[in-house]
């Protein structure tokens, strides 16, 4: 469902003799089948949001090739769109001074998502994420909670076949996380929606994935189950001290250059 | 006299649907913040999603805008009312060639951005540039010599002049429409060009 082949992305900064180049993204490789539910790990500034942006075609690779959902992201974003759906926990995509209601009609427009479709998903959505209370209210007196829920909605009414999240618990409380948690397994466990997750909360990694990838200094630094990267570690260290273990380790070896 | 009083009205009318002092587009901003990345997530290009913004926009404006004004200036000073319906017909595509450009110039404008810091200089530019050459502070017939024929020449041209002098049967209304249509076909095709460089150039900024 992703394939990502030796992917990089880098980016010229500064200007005169303090011009250079960042590897946001270096030699990057993996692949997510169907129905897997993947956590994607990494530091702040280790490229994880770049990788997402790549996958989405919003940023163009610098080198190396990207396939999601049978498209290259660049070329197909558009076409990409429709297939997938996306979550930035810090942004939203919802019209800010728009009733949640009208947000999801022009979805439904710009998705051209036929008309029965869109009303029995947007039933089982409203009744799974508890949509009912607020969906007359303007999106900008909504809670974060309330945004966030709209937010997975928004994203799902096309029923794309991969959903990708970018921190879609950052500032939820317990029980908004664990409702959003609980959404997801579903989500994947019963439609077979392919999800990549990235947070910071160690916690939706334990509940969610089977499977986790560690990004660091723009390179894959582990890819296995969540069992395997317990197993790096003696017995009784958390999973929060393993993975900060990783994060401040030694940057992962660079391949051998051909 | 009543064509000078006319045309008064008519560049106050063009103001709001065609954006002359700048501004309507949230692009900008939004490629600053980085929430240009959501809409980059949309199945639509980047252009036409903003085009149909500043056409609802326009649409709007031009309703509460350029309407009430004009109908009281008629009532009160009397403008040229044309009386060929050829010539509304005319004036109304040039009325929209004209938001087009305006729309077109002003989404280059925005894009700047992406490979500079702050596009407050380049709006600023823009703004002189577009109050000067559309004719809105000095028709362009006025303009004299070789730097009239160039201002007449420029897209800016076809923001205010010409759809007024479309609509005061001053211009030949084909030639008219001729020169906006290639104006508008030529800048949003550079659009396109600068929206694909954009996504292959930038840094998204933000998380």
């Amino acid at each position: 469902m992703i394939e990502v082949d030796r992917a990089g992305r880098s980016f010229t900064v500064g200007r005169g003799s303090a011009r250079r180049t960042v590897h946001a993204v270096r030699d990057l490789s993996f692949t997510v089948g169907a129905g897997e539910f993947v956590g994607y790990l990494g530091p702040n500034g280790a490229g994880k949001s770049t990788t997402i942006k790549m996958l989405t075609g919003i940023l163009a690779p610098t080198s190396g090739r990207l396939r999601v959902a049978g498209l290259d992201p660049t070329r197909r974003r558009t076409a990409l769109a429709r297939r997938i759906g996306v979550v930035f926990g810090q942004r939203t995509t919802l019209w800010w001074d728009l009733p949640l209601k009208d947000s999801f009609q022009l979805i439904r427009h710009l998705y051209k998502v036929d008309r029965m479709d869109f009303r029995r998903r947007l039933d089982e959505l409203a009744d799974l994420l508890d949509l009912g209370a607020f969906m007359d209210t303007p999106v900008r007196q909504l809670s974060l909670g309330q945004r966030m829920r709209g937010d997975v909605t928004a994203a799902l009414l096309h029923d794309p076949a991969v959903l990708v999240l970018d921190e879609p618990t950052i500032g939820l409380d317990v029980v908004s996380k664990v409702a959003m948690r609980d959404f997801l397994r579903r989500l994947n466990a019963e439609r077979g929606t392919t999800v990549l997750l990235t947070t910071h909360d160690l916690g939706d990694i334990e509940k969610l994935c089977r499977r986790v990838m560690l990004i660091d200094h723009g390179r894959l630094g582990f890819d296995g189950t969540l069992d395997d990267l317990r197993a790096t570690a003696p017995d009784g260290e958390s999973l929060e001290e393993v993975v900060a273990r990783l994060y401040t380790g030694p940057p992962p070896e660079a391949p051998a250059s051909p | 006299m009543t064509d000078a009083v006319t045309f008064c009205f008519l560049s106050q009318a063009f103001i709001g649907p065609m954006q002359v002092f700048g501004g309507g587009l949230q692009l900008a901003g939004r490629v600053r913040s980085g929430d240009v990345a959501v809409d980059l997530l949309r199945p639509a290009s980047l252009q036409l999603w903003s085009l149909a913004d500043d056409l609802g926009r326009a649409a709007y404006l031009f309703l509460l805008r350029s309407l009430p004004p004009t109908l009281l200036g008629a009532a009160l000073f009397g403008i040229v009312v044309p009386t060929d319906p050829a010539t509304w017909a005319a004036f109304a595509a040039s009325f929209v060639l004209g938001v087009l450009i305006g729309f077109a110039l002003r989404y280059l404008t925005a894009l700047s951005c992406c490979w500079i810091v702050d596009d407050q200089g380049v709006q600023s530019l823009s703004l002189v540039l577009t109050l000067f050459l559309s004719g809105m502070i000095l028709p362009l017939n006025l303009f004299p010599g070789w730097f009239g024929a160039l201002a007449r020449s420029l897209p800016w041209a076809a923001m205010v002049q010409l759809p007024a002098d479309v609509y005061l049967g001053k211009r030949d209304a084909l030639e008219a429409l001729a020169f906006q249509a290639g104006w508008a076909a030529a800048l949003l095709a550079l659009g396109a060009l600068v929206t694909r460089a954009a996504r292959r150039k930038v840094v998204v900024q933000g998380g």
